[in-house]
């Protein structure tokens, strides 16, 4: 009647969660961003996002593969970091920088500090914050959108012989923010929502960034405090500014859902692994990210803010996590070590 | 957090609040709720272990060749930590010795041998007369009737209801939540035997001297509740609470949390904030036991999951071999993953000789080919998801936890993280999606730090 029997330590039921469902989630849920971004930009967009998402899962391949005994390409963390990364670089970058960026991004962003789980920073993000740091003029040269040439060809930029700085073509054009920052004009709202402005691959369409944000949450792969502590905190802020000095501060709309703070409050902050544990860390940790974002808007030398803003809070997580231990049952103050 | 949306019963009772956090794993229920309790056949022997209960072994009293009725005391409590045993057949004692235990140790026990010819009706000692009998005459009955909590747990219930000295009760909690899927033993008692639930109370009350009495049901087990409220005498004030389902809420703290949002302080007990919890099988056992005087020879348990084929809540002698059980309900295949109690919380057996004990809530067994799904998991590092955190009804940090395990950094798991709070519901590990068998690792650390204990 009976085989061996297994032995097993309770419970004997698990609730089929797994890493690399919610994984390959988050990627669909770039999906209608990512389509949106290719319609947009046409051949520029699909072969950045191409290359980006192909670096990162070689990367991943020949890295991590010796150090777990395994290849890891199935929990699709390095596919959901590829896209991320790709969808913040500009159109048009030269596909050599693509693939370099790539390669901080996971070797530097994530397998240095111990792969999956380890990484205190996002990883797309590191690698952009090196190819910011490397590459300044075509990191901020944009193509313009819906171009009528872009299925047919690629900006000349993006061929650019390896370790050569490209040059240009007469196409770019200026994103809202810097248009706002360096020459006081205001983007059209309706042009934010739907993502026919110049900007990154996947900072262009808010609503469908939205959209796929909704979508996690309601699947709750994704914590709703975060985008709703960042896009509240930057709404409050830019709301103060604008009642200060409305000429020279923007709307509370045109901060929201312009450049990449709509990405990087759904999709770049709430990176589980950057992000606080507890309840109340994530809120501080967002209003924080909200916050900074303003500030280097409109008080730094940068048009943009979200990259940094969403470092700096990665790096205040550890500290949080440590401040904000909820109080355990039957006790009657927060944990020890709260304090220390 | 939700509250509109909770539905309430047609008969309008309030549906109350819950604790925070906590699970919803599938309740598999349905095979055996509708299934009325029925006798289980007597095994060709019998072993009865003498320690079924926390606390000190039961004094064996009788003698190898023995004969012994059923329903006759065999082992007499020793010390106040303790209860008696009853046999649960009419025959002969066959030995006394090592028997095996689900914990894999070898523990004293009895085996017994029925008589074909007897009747194997059952033996009556001296009734205890609730109107009569003084509080430490029902208590010495019940521990006298061998009776300990029929949740699992297996404290000795008479201890459990002795209000400690300076302490006062003011209300009595039924618990009846039997959040842990597959099993349904607390549902069919509650459906067949509310009257003895009623009677069982009225000793509880006087015991208590509480003032205000709740039975706690989940709505799924709507029916239960009707049934009880209609089973409440018309001398009794006696609330029957609906409350939502989710696990682990039969946990007494949490019960107490949800029902009188009281929070039982760390390392305390439900007495504490004015509380005494028992369980509504108990409760039944105590309504039918005392007034006839006999003791707990039998138990209700449900025999379930996709391993059995003749699923159902049965009534099966204490000290009925697994095997023997097994074999009379039938499987469906070669067995590779049978455990006592539910899913969350049971422990899984490695062989089948141990005997069915007064905490057996439930066998539930499946195949081999059935275990598959849980054996295999991929376990990646801890994403920090959160979702560990948003499951434990404690609020303790199961991640932080896991990585300090994973470490061997046990001192910090106590002194920072509350390490033996955890009472090891399995929420976490349910939860988490990198697999990663979190309360597995600090039922290891609680056991090391109370190794290092006993020894410094
Ligand atoms: S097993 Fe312990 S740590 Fe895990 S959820 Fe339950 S009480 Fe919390
Ligand atoms: S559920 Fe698992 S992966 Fe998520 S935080 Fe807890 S331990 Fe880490």
């Amino acid at each position: 009647m009976t085989g061996t029997l297994v032995i097993r330590s309770s419970p004997h039921f698990v609730s089929g969660a797994a890493v690399d469902r919610i994984m390959f989630q988050v990627a669909l849920a770039l999906a209608p961003t990512t389509l949106w971004a290719i319609w947009t930009f046409g051949l520029a967009a699909a072969v950045t996002l191409g290359t980006a998402v192909a670096t990162c899962l070689v990367t991943e391949r020949l890295l991590a593969a010796r150090r777990a005994g395994r290849t890891t390409l199935g929990d699709g963390s390095a596919l959901v970091t590829g896209l991320l990364y790709g969808l913040t670089l500009p159109p048009g970058l030269a596909l050599w920088m693509v693939v370099v960026g790539g390669v901080v991004s996971m070797a530097l962003g994530k397998l240095l500090f111990g792969g999956l789980g380890q990484n205190p920073f996002n990883p797309a993000l590191v690698g952009r914050a090196f190819l910011q740091a490397a590459f300044p003029v075509s990191m901020t040269t944009w193509v313009l959108p819906g171009a009528a040439s872009r299925f047919t060809a690629l900006p000349s930029s993006s061929l650019a012989i390896p370790l050569m700085e490209p040059t240009f073509d007469g196409l770019s054009g200026a994103t809202p923010l810097s248009a706002w920052k360096f020459d006081a004009q205001a983007a059209d709202l309706g042009d934010l929502m739907f993502g026919s402005v110049s900007g990154s691959v996947g900072e262009t369409s808010a609503l469908l960034i939205l959209l796929g944000g909704l979508y996690l949450a309601w699947k709750r792969y994704l914590d709703w405090r975060i985008p709703a502590g960042v896009l509240g905190s930057a709404a409050l802020l830019a709301l103060v500014l604008w009642l200060i000095d409305s000429g020279r501060f923007p709307t509370v709309p045109a901060t929201l859902f312009s450049g990449g703070l709509m990405l990087g409050a759904v999709f770049m902050a709430t990176d589980m692994v950057g992000s606080p544990i507890t309840p109340k860390g994530t809120w501080i940790y967002a209003a924080l990210i909200g916050v900074l974002v303003v500030l280097i808007r409109n008080f730094g030398g940068m048009p943009e803010g979200v990259m940094y803003a969403i470092l700096l809070g990665n790096a205040c997580t550890p500290l949080l996590d440590k401040r904000c231990k909820p109080r355990v049952y039957g006790h009657a103050k927060a944990a020890k070590g709260d304090r220390s | 957090m939700l509250s509109f949306l909770r539905k309430s019963p047609a008969d309008g009772t309030t549906i109350r609040g819950t604790f925070a956090h906590g699970v919803h794993p599938p309740e598999a229920k349905d095979d055996t709720s509708k299934l009325a309790i029925r006798q289980f056949p007597f095994a060709p022997s019998f072993v009865v272990p003498v320690s079924q209960h926390i606390g000190k072994p039961a004094k064996v009293i009788v003698r190898e060749g023995q004969k012994v009725r059923r329903g006759e005391c065999i082992a007499e409590p020793d010390g106040f930590l303790s209860v008696a045993m009853h046999s649960p057949v009419t025959g002969t004692v066959r030995g006394i010795g090592p028997v095996p235990s689900i914990t894999g140790r070898m523990v004293e026990g009895i085996f017994l041998e029925p008589s074909a010819a007897s009747s194997q009706e059952v033996m009556h000692g001296t009734p205890c007369d609730v109107a009569t009998a003084s509080v430490d005459e029902i208590l010495t009955a019940i521990q006298r009737a061998g009776v300990v909590g029929l949740g699992g747990a297996g404290f000795p219930t008479h201890a459990k209801l002795k209000i400690p000295e300076g302490k006062r009760c003011d209300t009595l909690l039924i618990n009846g939540v039997e959040c842990e899927p597959y099993l349904t033993t607390d549902h069919r008692v509650m459906l067949e035997h509310a009257a003895d639930v009623m009677v069982g109370l009225r000793y509880l009350l006087k015991l208590t001297a509480a003032k205000r009495t709740i039975i706690a049901v989940e709505a799924n087990k709507a029916d239960a509740a009707e049934a009880l409220r209609a089973a409440v005498p018309s001398d009794l004030q006696v609330e029957v609470a609906v409350l939502p389902v989710k696990y682990p809420q039969g946990a007494e703290k949490l019960l107490i949390t949800a029902l009188l949002g009281r929070e039982v302080p760390s390392g305390g007990l439900p007495i504490d904030v004015g509380a005494v919890c028992t369980n509504v099988a108990t409760t039944a056992e105590i309504g039918q036991l005392l007034p006839t005087g006999q003791g707990i020879q039998e138990r209700v348990l449900t025999l379930g999951g996709p391993g059995i084929r003749d699923k159902g809540n049965y009534r099966v002698p204490i000290g009925t071999p697994l095997r023997f059980v097994m074999e009379t309900a039938g499987t469906t295949g070669e067995l590779g993953h049978v455990f006592l109690g539910g899913p969350m919380m049971g422990q899984a057996v490695s062989s089948l000789d141990i005997p069915v004990t007064k905490g057996t809530t439930g066998v539930i067994a499946f195949t081999a080919d059935q275990t598959g799904p849980l054996t295999d998991r991929l376990e990646y590092p801890c994403i920090r998801c959160g979702a560990c955190l948003e499951a434990c009804p404690l609020f303790l940090n199961p991640s932080r936890m896991g990585l300090l395990a994973k470490h061997g950094r046990y001192d910090e798991m106590v002194a920072e993280e509350h390490l033996f709070d955890c009472f090891e519901c399995g929420s976490c590990t349910f939860v988490c999606p990198s697999h990663i068998p979190l309360v597995q690792h600090f039922r290891v650390a609680k056991t090391q730090m109370r190794r290092r204990k006993a020894k410094a």
